[in-house]
């Protein structure tokens, strides 16, 4: 299996809010068994959803993670075969532990108190 | 802190705090003093897609998702002034969507002035603000624009179906203004201040549009981790408005028509039963009559819905409507494109005025938008409108107009509500675009961003148009 760029806006330490207010992203390369690969942070210029579809195209992401996100740009994202993963809730790295271990789903909230000790059930 | 905590004084016993206020026409947040959500009522629920339970404790920008949270939060204003503060801003829910709002904070105190947390009103503004940004308001009743005696008909008696709370069922071709109707009726109703809940019928497979109407209770089926309420009662003391109500299963037609009867809800997997006040607007443009007489639509079902019919007549009926409503997108495409255009040359709003729109208003729109879009002087000329409007198009090149009808597969064709017959040279407005978008991407070469340039649209917009139209590969 080919390793795995995942893009996830910030705000601090938590998913942004809102993808296209995310003032900067971190980019992780995960392998296949969801270790990290590399792990890169860009402030972005400005908040811009057009500069942050640009940015995800142009660093060939597989997978974003997000929190509000305008249908047109989850649409948009979606044809070019970037996997969405929206609405999430939560601090960076519990999000990509939980994303590592393939149980980070659409919808997510994960609590500050949800430490990455607890044990992850899937969704179904 | 109690799932559902009691309010003490106020009555002649305790009552649940939730309760009340879910009773309340506007999105409500309690937070405490780390800006953390204690409870949401019911319209906020509805509004912004997240469940009170499933966000306890999250601070609120991560809900409320608002773009006035990253820096100017009315809450540090409320910390500040130590007084309530109202902004306007718009948020995104979890349905993807960005809706408008007025976001009012207070600051809850305790007698000595010390703050115990806060309150945050979220008004809905969406359909407030898309009424404004169509900027003409004379000939005018909310969106709806014209001047001829059919349209001023329906000006006349839209207020009048408002104050009634009888179902209404909206019939009309496509692109007359069904759904702008039926949410004027609702703006203009009592229920304006309750939600309008817009479901399209024709959208969702069978399964998904049931638990989409109804809702279900958490573990109902696989998958269903927390409940859904349904938009039935989302729509809770405001208005529901079923589009394309003839494409409605014929199983769920069954359980409207109970809905109908005795305004309950039985979501799925749930042994409980939920009363609710709701509007119900429906709209088709297929002849439900002729459904009825081939049984593709229940008789009882259109008795009840068919309390006030509203038939919205074609664009070729209303004569002098189409100057009006050339000069209102005019208006309102040179504001959005930042243009200033002083109105069409004689030949082009000759040929504007000589066709027929077979797409109705929404066509006119269209037309108009194109031509705002390419016009690169100061008038728009014949030139810069759609090519099928100037150059005749030999009759060997058009399909007939069955065959452009996506629902001819299914002969449905005959179900519809009667057209005016197709003249030979008019094709679809979907027709031009693509032709439009496949002769831009030539020029490309395939190149998305670059026929995105040459037409003038950003890459996204291209994107949307080119998924609309069937031309993005699998």
């Amino acid at each position: 299996m080919p390793d795995k760029k995942v893009l996830i806006p910030l705000s601090g330490d938590d998913v942004a809010p809102r993808f296209d207010l995310a003032p900067e992203v971190v980019v992780v390369t995960l392998d296949d068994d969801g270790a990290v690969l590399d792990e890169r942070a860009i402030v972005l210029p400005s908040a811009s959803a057009e500069i942050l579809c640009r940015l995800i195209l142009d660093e060939k992401t597989d997978v974003v993670v997000c929190g509000g996100i305008d249908d047109e740009y989850f649409q948009y994202l979606t044809w070019k075969k970037v996997k969405v993963i929206d609405s999430v809730i939560g601090r960076y790295d519990e999000v990509l532990r939980r994303l590592a271990a393939h149980a980070l789903a659409p919808g997510d909230v994960i609590r500050p108190d949800q430490t990455s000790k607890t044990e992850i059930s899937s969704r179904d | 802190m109690p799932t559902n905590p009691l309010v003490r004084g106020l009555f002649e016993r305790p009552v649940e705090l939730l309760n009340l206020l879910d009773e309340i026409p506007l999105g409500l947040a309690l937070l405490d003093p780390q800006r953390r959500i204690i409870a949401i009522n019911r319209t906020l629920e509805t509004l912004t897609g997240f469940v009170s339970e499933e966000i306890e404790g999250i601070h609120c920008r991560f809900v409320l998702r608002s773009n006035l949270c990253i820096h100017d939060c009315p809450l540090d204003k409320v910390s500040q002034l130590s007084a309530p503060t109202s902004v306007q801003g718009n948020i995104v829910n979890k349905s993807r969507q960005r809706i408008q709002v007025r976001l009012t904070a207070s600051a809850i105190e305790d007698g000595d002035g010390h703050v115990l947390g806060f309150l945050e009103a979220v008004e809905n503004l969406g359909a407030v603000s898309d009424r404004l940004s169509a900027g003409v308001e004379s000939l005018a009743l909310k969106g709806l624009v014209g001047s001829s005696s059919e349209i001023q008909r329906i000006f006349q008696i839209l207020p009048v179906i408002a104050l009634t709370d009888s179902s209404v069922l909206i019939t009309g071709q496509t692109g007359t203004g069904k759904d702008l109707v039926a949410e004027t009726i609702h703006q203009l109703s009592d229920r304006a201040k309750g939600p309008f809940i817009k479901v399209n019928c024709g959208a969702l497979p069978e399964a998904l549009l049931e638990s989409e109407l109804f809702g279900y209770e958490k573990g109902a089926f696989t998958g269903a981790v927390t409940s859904k309420p349904g938009r039935f009662r989302m729509a809770h003391n405001g208005t529901l408005y079923l589009t394309e109500i003839g494409d409605l299963p014929l199983s769920l037609q069954v359980k409207l028509l109970s809905f109908l009867d005795d305004k309950t809800v039985h979501p799925l997997g749930s042994s409980r039963v939920y009363t609710v006040d709701v509007r119900v607007i429906a709209a088709t443009h297929r002849n439900l009559d002729e459904m009825v007489k081939k049984d593709k639509f229940r008789q009882d079902l259109l008795f009840r819905l068919n309390v006030i019919r509203l038939h919205l007549p074609p664009l070729v009926q209303r004569g002098a409507d189409v100057r009006v409503l050339l000069d209102h997108f005019l208006k309102l495409f040179c504001a959005r494109f930042n243009k200033t255009l002083k109105g069409f040359s004689p030949e082009a709003h000759r040929i504007l005025l000589d066709y027929c729109y077979p797409g109705n208003v929404r066509e006119l729109r269209n037309i108009v938008e194109y031509a705002v879009n390419f016009c690169d002087g100061r008038v728009i000329e014949a030139r810069h409108l759609p090519q099928y409007l100037t150059v005749p198009i030999p009759n060997e090149e058009i399909e007939a107009p069955e065959q452009l009808n996506p629902h001819e597969k299914n002969n449905e064709r005959s179900l519809e509500t009667p057209d005016r017959a197709l003249p030979a040279a008019s094709l679809d407005w979907a027709d031009v675009e693509k032709k439009l978008i496949l002769e831009a991407m030539t020029k490309a070469r395939g190149r998305k961003g670059k026929a995105a340039a040459i037409l003038g649209w950003g890459r996204s917009t291209l994107w949307r148009k080119m998924k609309k139209l069937g031309l993005v590969g699998k």
